[in-house]
């Protein structure tokens, strides 16, 4: 079978002859997407950071492969996102079957004016590989392969290390420890940390492979499909003529019979008739859904499936972890640059467990939809699907996988509204994109003009409201009307802007406050707020 | 004329169908038969209009696969 491998050298530390441990300010365990993103935010928020990997490689099998608009929103600020949607295969409808029937199609992006796509399917290892490449390119990143943690000693403003590395073991301290080691977390382990949640006993095969077909670019899911009887089934495109097929196995299937060769083309071969067809990769999995109770445990601080799991359905896995990497690293930034209160730390662990339960909310529901857990549970489900083609209340509840939206924090960082604001934007939401013009009349997109920090976007009024000339330090003004200009008015639409509006955006470009008119005070105030002040 | 709406009206479909799982987790099948007919006796005198009664129970007894 074939895989695709990057190999990275492990290279001797200056760190590992030192007599004593060498302090650093940020460690980062785990360089997969989730612990890249965050360390690429962090170094380009002038954070130095030391990233752990126990490994040497990244390219074992596909892995996850569907990268959500938000992601790519955030990639695209960490200077990737264009490049891996040039890559992958851009998406955005899904259909859901019933047996051969179709019930109904979906479109996650029914609107223009936006730069990135609703989802991009691209296998994991490419964005790793796009993310190990960005280290290279920015300053602050020092990336160390097949450095291991093997201890974890708590101190009083932070944690010493035990690495192992192929010369032996050296240690380090740090001021502050991400853990982004995967779900099988060591660091958790070193903790003694547990989790709550439900596991699921259905095995689902999941299987990427080779083949030249004209199938079309979307998602497809099937309720017990002829060539699958009784069980579901899931289809995506993947570039390079690769197809991801993830079928629903049963409670009852042997994991290790289920990967053979043989058995898995058999099954296959069902799907994918009259189609020629090559193995990339195949697992057999299980999943849970379940969180740690806290992210934040004094200095080490979890994102990622090292703090929370859910089922593939729905590809709020590596999505909602680069999403905590980003939600976490302004905030530590802010915190090691002296500018951030002790509640911008312990906000984190307030809006990503929000949106973790969010996020196994959603998760849970369409498991229990695709795998009944009883056949009175089933009864109702099979109702369901049956009233699903002649009701379309019936089809609202076919649950094939919700998929991964943003969350909406309700924050203490939040400055509640005093006015009503209509519109797409929402108050502790990311913001909406919007298509606008440069002064020189070339196109772009609102989100790709703001950088990584505090951002206020301010509506030209006609007359007065020129206070905004005005902005205190650290925040960058962005004048719609002079800086940017909104011609198709879909910013006036989505923002509900008005003439002298402003709107006060956080560095992880969600929206923090908001108001009709311009005031220096109330700025300064929700700025204080959002820095956790 | 029809009166029986098939259009959605939960403003989270989701919750609902999960309220209607949770009901009947851990129910054998023959507790979960009795709790759907008494959910119908219910839900029908909640309803209280013998039409829409009619057609829901028209609707219910369709064969899969037939045109509504």
């Amino acid at each position: 079978m074939h895989k695709s491998v990057y190999r990275y050298e492990y290279r001797r530390s200056r760190d590992q002859d030192a007599r004593s441990p060498v302090p650093h300010a940020v460690v980062v365990v785990g360089a997969g997407p989730v612990g890249l993103a965050a360390a690429v935010d962090l170094a380009q928020r002038g954070v130095r950071v030391v990233l752990l990997d126990d490994s040497d490689r990244i390219g074992e099998g596909s892995r996850g492969i569907c990268w959500s608009k938000r992601t790519l929103e955030i990639l695209d600020r960490l200077g990737v996102g264009e490049r891996l949607v040039a890559r992958g295969v851009t998406w955005k409808l899904g259909k859901v079957f019933c047996g051969d029937e179709l019930l109904f199609a979906f479109d996650l992006l029914p609107e223009e004016g936006h730069k990135m796509p609703a989802f991009i399917n691209l296998q994991q290892f490419h964005l790793e590989k796009a993310l190990v490449d960005r280290t290279g390119e920015i300053e602050n990143i020092d990336l160390r392969w097949k450095n291991r943690v093997a201890g974890l000693e708590q101190r009083n403003d932070g944690v010493r290390l035990t690495i192992e590395t192929p010369e032996g073991a050296y240690r380090l301290d740090a001021d502050w420890l991400i853990a982004a080691d995967g779900a099988r977390s060591t660091v958790r382990g070193l903790l003694g940390l547990g989790f709550s949640g439900v596991t699921f006993e259905d095995k689902f095969l999941i299987a990427d492979v080779r083949m030249a077909a004209d199938f079309p670019t979307e998602r497809r899911f099937w309720f017990a499909p002829k060539f699958h009887a009784g069980q579901s089934a899931l289809m995506h495109r993947q570039p390079d003529n690769v197809w991801r097929i993830d079928l629903q196995l049963g409670p009852d299937a042997d994991p290790i019979a289920e990967q053979e060769p043989e058995r898995v083309r058999a099954r296959l071969a069902k799907v994918l008739a009259p189609h020629d067809f090559e193995l990339e990769w195949v697992s057999v999995y299980t999943f849970n859904c379940r969180r740690l109770d806290r992210f934040v445990h004094d200095r080490v601080i979890f994102i990622g499936d090292a703090a929370h799991q859910v089922s593939p359905f729905g590809a709020r896995g590596a999505n909602s972890g680069i999403q905590d990497a980003e939600n976490l690293a302004w905030k530590l930034a802010a915190m090691l640059a002296g500018e951030g209160g002790e509640a911008l730390i312990a906000s984190y662990d307030i809006e990503r467990t929000q949106a973790a339960d969010e996020n196994i909310g959603h998760s849970t529901r369409s498991t229990d939809f695709m795998s009944p857990h009883s056949r009175a549970e089933r009864g109702l489900r099979d109702a369901v699907l049956a009233l699903a083609p002649k009701a379309e209340f019936a089809r609202r509840m076919v649950n094939s996988g919700r998929l991964s939206l943003p969350s909406v924090y309700d924050s203490p960082l939040s400055t509640p509204d005093e006015a009503p604001f209509a519109g797409a934007s929402k108050l502790g939401a990311p913001l909406p994109d919007a298509p606008m013009t440069r002064p020189d009349g070339t196109p772009a997109h609102l989100l790709e003009n703001l950088r990584d920090g505090f951002e206020l976007i301010c509506v030209k009024a006609d007359a007065d409201g020129d206070g905004w000339r005005h902005v205190p330090d650290g925040i960058r003004r962005t004048v719609i009307g002079e800086d940017l200009f909104d011609r198709t008015r879909i910013l006036t639409q989505r923002f509900d802007a008005t003439p002298g509006a402003a709107y006060l955006v956080r560095p992880d470009q969600h929206l923090c406050a908001r108001w009709r008119r311009f005031d220096a005070g109330k700025l300064a105030a929700a700025h204080a707020r959002a820095l956790g002040r | 004329m029809a009166k029986l709406v098939t259009a959605s009206r939960f403003a989270d479909p989701d919750a609902a169908y999960v309220a209607l799982v949770d009901a009947r987790r851990n129910l054998s099948d023959a507790e979960a038969a009795a709790l759907d007919t008494k959910l119908v006796l219910i839900l029908a005198n909640h309803i209280g209009d013998l039409d829409v009664l009619n057609e829901a129970i028209a609707l219910a007894r369709e064969p899969a696969g037939s045109s509504p």
